[in-house]
C-alpha cells in the first residue's frame, strides 16, 4: 500500500539518521579521548551505530525505490540531504562537550536504544525485526559502559561529580523527544511496524534512577521544553548543532560529487 | 593477497573438472575453511561462523554470510577473500548474500578455534548464557567471570577497557605476568 511506504520511509530515516549523527559526533571525538582506551571505545561503540544506520538506510532507500520509482543508497542518503532532511533525534546532534557531556548523552541515548530495539525486534515488519535483534545485541554493551562511565564520574572526585550533573541537566532536555510519538509513529505503532514509543518511558525512567542512585546524582528536574514532540528533530526541525555536522560529515561529497572509493 | 590462498594450490587439483560437474558443496566448504579471517587471521572465516551456507542454485553458487557486528570494517574485505579463493577453485559465478537472521553470537565459534585463539594471545569468549541476562530491562553490570590470561594462565586479570583493538574485543591485563591481552567478548 503506496501511503504505508512513505510512512515506512520517514520512520527508517528516523532510525537510520540517529544512528548515524551520533555515529559521527563519537568519530570527532577520535584523537581526542581522554586516554586511549576511551578514544578506541567511542570510536567502536560510532562504528557500531554507522553500522546499524546503514542498515536502516539501506532499507529506507528499498522502501523509497517502492514507492517512489527509484529509491536512494545509504550513501545518498547520509551524504546529498540538508539539515531539514534529517529525520534524527535532537540529542544525538548535541556537541560531545567535556567527557562527562559526551558519555551522558551517550548513556540516555543508550538506555533508550535498547529498549526501543529490543521492542523493534518483535516488528511485523520482518527487516526491522532482523536488524534490530542484531542491533540490540551491541546497543546493550554500549548501555553498560555508558552507565559505568556515569558512575564512575559521578560517584568519583567532586570535579567529575559536578560536570556530570552539570552534563546530565544540560541534556536533559532533549530526553523528551525521544518518547514523543506524532500521528505517523502511532499509525505505524497500531500496525505493529513501529514501536509506540511513549511505552517506554517508564523502563526508561527506571534505568536512569538507578544507575543515578548508585553514582549519587540527582535526576534533573523539569519537563520537556518540546514535550508535545510534533516540532523536533524527527519532524526535521533541528538545533543550530546539525548544520556545522553535516558540513563536516558531507564535505566530501559536497566538493566532490559522486566520488567513490 | 597469495597468502590469503593458502591450501587454494592443492584444491584446484580436486576441481579440475569444474567445467563440467561443479564442485560438490563439502569441497567448497573446505576452500572457504582457508580463508582467515582479516582481523584476527589464526581463525577463519568458517571456524568464526561467519558463513552461513552455500548451496548451488543452478550454475551459480549462493553464499550467504552474516557480519560479526553491524559495523564490521572487515566485512568487505571478507566479501573480496571469498570471492578469490573461490575463484581459485574454479568457482566464479558466485552471488554473496547478506544475512541478518539469526543475529551472529560468539557461541557460533568451533571449538577447536577456541584453542587456536588462545595461542594467538586473544582469551576466547565465554558461552554468552554465562552472562547476565542481556533481556531484562537494565542489565547494567557485567557478569562476574573470570577472564584467565592466554599467555600464563592466571585467573588474576582485569578489565582495562570494553573496547580493544577491533569492536569485538575487550582490553584486558594480567595481574600476575603484567601483559596487556584481548578478550574476545562474548556476542
Amino acid at each position: 500500500m503506496p501511503p504505508r511506504d512513505a510512512e515506512l520511509f520517514e520512520y527508517l530515516l528516523r532510525l537510520g539518521d540517529t544512528d548515524v549523527v551520533l555515529a559521527q559526533r563519537l568519530g570527532e571525538r577520535i584523537g581526542h579521548g581522554p586516554i586511549l582506551e576511551e578514544d578506541i571505545a567511542m570510536a567502536n561503540v560510532g562504528l557500531d551505530l554507522l553500522g546499524q544506520g546503514r542498515l536502516w538506510l539501506g532499507y529506507a532507500g528499498e522502501v523509497e525505490a517502492r514507492f517512489s520509482g527509484t529509491g536512494r543508497t545509504d550513501d545518498q542518503l547520509a551524504f546529498l540531504r540538508d539539515g531539514s532532511g534529517f529525520r534524527n533525534l535532537l540529542l544525538a546532534e548535541q556537541p560531545n562537550g567535556d567527557f562527562a557531556r559526551t558519555m551522558a548523552r551517550q548513556f540516555y541515548f543508550d538506555a533508550w536504544h535498547q529498549l526501543l530495539l529490543r521492542a523493534l525486534s518483535s516488528s511485523v515488519d520482518a527487516r526491522i525485526a532482523e536488524i534490530a535483534a542484531k542491533a540490540v545485541k551491541e546497543a546493550t554493551y554500549h548501555t553498560e559502559r555508558s552507565a559505568g562511565w556515569v558512575v564512575r564520574l559521578g560517584d568519583g572526585t567532586d570535579e567529575s561529580h559536578a560536570r556530570m550533573q552539570r552534563a546530565l541537566d544540560e541534556l536533559w532536555m532533549f530526553t523528551g523527544e525521544m518518547f514523543a510519538a506524532d500521528p505517523l509513529e502511532q499509525e505505524l505503532a497500531r500496525a505493529r511496524i513501529a514501536v509506540d514509543v511513549r511505552l517506554l518511558r517508564e523502563p526508561w525512567l527506571a534505568t536512569i534512577c538507578s544507575v543515578l542512585a548508585e553514582a549519587t546524582l540527582s535526576l534533573p528536574q523539569g519537563e520537556w521544553m518540546q514535550g508535545a514532540g510534533m516540532r523536533g528533530g524527527k519532524q526535521g526541525v533541528h538545533t543550530e548543532h546539525l548544520g556545522h555536522l553535516l558540513t563536516e560529515m558531507q564535505f566530501l561529497q559536497r566538493a566532490y560529487p559522486g566520488a567513490v572509493w | 593477497m597469495n597468502r590469503h590462498s593458502i591450501g587454494a594450490g592443492n584444491l584446484v587439483a580436486g576441481a579440475q573438472d569444474a567445467v563440467l560437474s561443479l564442485p560438490n558443496l563439502a569441497f567448497v566448504w573446505e576452500a572457504l575453511a582457508a580463508v582467515p579471517d582479516p582481523e584476527v587471521p589464526v581463525v577463519s572465516i568458517v571456524e568464526l561462523g561467519l558463513v552461513r551456507d552455500v548451496e548451488w542454485h543452478e550454475r551459480e553458487l549462493i553464499v550467504r554470510l552474516t557480519t560479526t557486528y553491524s559495523g564490521c570494517p572487515a566485512a568487505d574485505t571478507i566479501r573480496t577473500l571469498i570471492r578469490e579463493q573461490l575463484t581459485a577453485i574454479g568457482v566464479a559465478n558466485v552471488k554473496l548474500v547478506a544475512q541478518l537472521a539469526p543475529a551472529w553470537s560468539t557461541d557460533w565459534i568451533a571449538p577447536e578455534a577456541r584453542s587456536k585463539l588462545r595461542a594467538f594471545g586473544i582469551a576466547p569468549p565465554h558461552l554468552t548464557a554465562k552472562r547476565v541476562d542481556v533481556t531484562g530491562i537494565s542489565p547494567l553490570r557485567r557478569a562476574n567471570v573470570v577472564v584467565p590470561c592466554p599467555l600464563c594462565g592466571s585467573s588474576c586479570t582485569s578489565l582495562l577497557s570494553q573496547f580493544g583493538s577491533t569492536a569485538c574485543k575487550a582490553q584486558y591485563r594480567c595481574d600476575a605476568c603484567r601483559e596487556p591481552f584481548d578478550y574476545f567478548k562474548p556476542h
